[in-house]
């Protein structure tokens, strides 16, 4: 019977892979847009017959306002309307506020077939009069200082949203010189309790859409973990009535066992070298933390305790380990050299500290901190150890950082629902992603793709 | 020496029933050959009497299974794992009959509710269904009897995440 359900859920994995789910989740913005920096994203001109069905200044303008950093111009406000950079009246944006500018074209070249152009202009560059002017060879030129950035692709039709995230990357990097992580997906449990297959294991862009259901359950699914190159995603399944740790690749569908021992097979978390897993087992009589070599099959016991040792997190170098114990009475987040086995307690403030993750530069931990019975998302200075509650939502939990450690995505209540929510990394931008149907669990944030 | 066969064919079935009986995808099956007998064709010359069916070792087993089947969750105090007193007579209820049938087989489930993470959860909820095996285990039980499995906070009785409803997911089950 059970290698019957397993069969079935294979087939139901193969057969719905390469569907596109309609998206069922979106962004409201719900703190935080005063702070943000104003630039304007015109709708890009189009000379063609056939309308791309994506518009790609609305997938830009929202990407960036979603970052929390940018507060894009509405349509109405706009001055004007320039077809191109010569044209802009730099005096007029200013008056504004608009400190960027982005602009640019398509061109149908075929069937299927779009050039898409774009430029990224600064408007106070711009609007400092004649030094945008220069004379060269005695000929009165326009420099080319304040257009930040300009490129040309071409794409077919169902890549246009993809290119809007390309363009916003660029974008977000060039006006705050950090990485964009526009072009990334997120991998979350959905939990329908009224169907068939009530445990769905999905994966979405990260901002929701094209959302893709990788495998159905009729038992509960828990933790994805990414793969270093984004190709394959670890999780608990309970199919076989109890906890096993799968690999997925989320292209082939192919999946593999690789963790099936007596009692919990938990969190598994792949190294930054993408060679090894830490999980957590409790094979020997309760939960310690262990990392398992994926190729050899080699198991290490990292902690021996006679308590809770659970969710491991890699530091940015592979060195060391974050995990959460309640070896001292309560659960509080702990490190643990691999090399030298020194442990060190991370957190003594509030009740509980659980699920510590490291920011991609390791600076900071993020975690769920538990003060008077609230449980909020909170990250902790590694040098300082000052400790800052980033969230007033309830019920927080799975904290996950974007690749550039923008933001945190992390799984919250909202009225009866459990829905996911982005918070930035300063606690200043906040936003809700509604689940139209289900629960939303376990946010994975990929790494850069 | 008739006699002796019959036992023994019982001392068999009693078993293969248990196991039917134990699982759930097939629970029906054992309970339909007392059915299938042949009709007798109606004659005025005889009348036909029945006899009150004598409970056999099997059927009492059944039903003493869907008696604790009734009475098999046992709910602990948030972020607890210690069998509260209350429990203690389901529980050896449970004890007394797994000690009687030591072929029977059973997983405890433990679980939790939705404050905490996920993670955290399943250790609670394994905490939960070990602390209920060390006390079948004192009662007596062979621990060859008893399996868990945790599902943390990931499978609420109860989702809408108030106090009486958290009560009501950090649970331990027992599992036949």
């Amino acid at each position: 019977m059970m290698t019957n359900l397993l069969k079935k859920t294979l087939i139901l994995t193969i057969l719905l892979f390469p569907a596109l789910a309609r998206a069922s989740l979106e962004i409201v913005i719900t703190e935080g847009i005063d702070s943000a920096r104003p630039v304007a994203i015109l709708p890009f001109s189009f000379n063609g017959t056939t309308r791309p069905t994506e518009n790609l200044a609305e997938i830009v303008a929202a990407d960036l306002m979603r970052s929390g950093k940018f507060s894009p111009l509405a349509n109405i406000k706009m001055p004007q309307r320039p077809a191109k950079v010569s044209e802009i009246n730099y005096a007029a944006w200013a008056r504004e506020g608009v400190e960027a500018i982005v602009m640019g074209q398509i061109n149908e070249i075929g069937i299927d077939r779009y050039t898409v152009s774009f430029e990224l202009i600064d408007v106070l560059k711009g609007n400092s009069g004649p030094s945008s002017q220069m004379l060269n060879a005695g000929k009165l030129v326009t420099s080319n200082e304040h257009v930040l950035d300009s490129r040309e692709t071409t794409i077919n039709g169902s890549q246009f949203r993809q290119y809007a995230h390309r363009i916003s990357d660029i974008v977000y990097e060039k006006l705050t010189g950090e990485r964009g992580a526009f072009l990334t997906k997120i991998a979350y449990v959905l939990v329908r309790p009224d169907h068939e297959f009530p445990y769905q294991l999905v994966v979405a862009d990260y901002d929701g859409v094209n959302e893709q259901i990788l495998l159905r359950s009729k038992e509960p699914l828990m933790s994805p973990s990414w793969s270093p190159d984004g190709t394959k995603l670890a999780y608990v399944t309970f199919e076989r009535r109890q906890a096993q740790i799968f690999i997925q690749d989320i292209y082939s569908g192919r999946r593999t066992v690789v963790s099936t021992f007596p009692g919990i097979n938990g969190a598994p978390v792949w190294s930054p070298d993408g060679e090894s897993l830490a999980l957590v087992l409790s094979k020997d009589g309760n939960p310690e933390i262990y990392t398992l070599n994926i190729a050899s099959k080699a198991l290490r016991r990292i902690t021996n305790q006679r308590a809770i040792d659970t969710e491991p997190s890699w530091s940015p170098d592979g060195k060391e380990l974050v995990f959460s114990s309640d070896r001292g009475g309560n659960p509080q987040l702990y490190s643990v050299n691999l090399a030298t086995g020194t442990t060190r307690r991370l957190t003594f403030e509030g009740e509980m500290n659980l699920a510590g993750a490291y920011s991609p530069d390791g600076s900071t931990i993020v975690m769920v901190n538990r003060t008077q019975g609230q449980y909020h998302i909170a990250k902790m200075d590694r040098q300082s150890r000052f400790l800052q509650v980033l969230t007033k939502t309830n019920l927080d939990e799975s904290p996950s950082i974007a690749p550039n450690g923008s933001m945190i995505i992390y799984s919250t209540m909202h009225g009866s629902s459990q829905v996911l929510a982005l918070v930035s990394m300063d606690g200043r931008f906040k936003a809700r992603l509604p689940a139209i149907d289900g629960q939303v669990k376990s946010p994975a944030w990929s790494p850069f793709l | 020496m008739n006699l002796n066969k019959v036992l023994k064919a019982l001392l068999v079935a009693v078993p293969v029933m248990t196991l039917a009986a134990c699982s759930s995808t097939s629970s029906t099956s054992a309970d339909d050959a007392r059915t299938s007998g042949t009709t007798e064709q109606v004659t005025d010359t005889v009348q036909v009497e029945t006899a009150e069916p004598v409970v056999s070792p099997a059927e009492q087993m059944r039903q003493k299974l869907e008696a604790l089947r009734q009475e098999n969750t046992i709910y602990f105090d948030f972020d607890r794992a210690t069998v509260r007193p209350e429990f203690v007579e389901v529980l050896e209820a449970h004890g007394t009959f797994l000690r009687a049938n030591p072929s029977v087989r059973v997983t405890i489930e433990g679980h939790s509710d939705e404050r905490g993470t996920p993670e955290y959860n399943i250790a609670l909820g394994e905490r939960r269904a070990q602390a209920v095996v060390s006390y079948l285990q004192n009662l007596g039980v062979s621990a060859g009897q008893l399996s868990t499995v945790s599902y943390g906070e990931e499978k609420p009785v109860d989702r809408s995440r108030t106090e009486t409803g958290f009560a009501k997911n950090r649970r331990a089950v027992l599992v036949y």
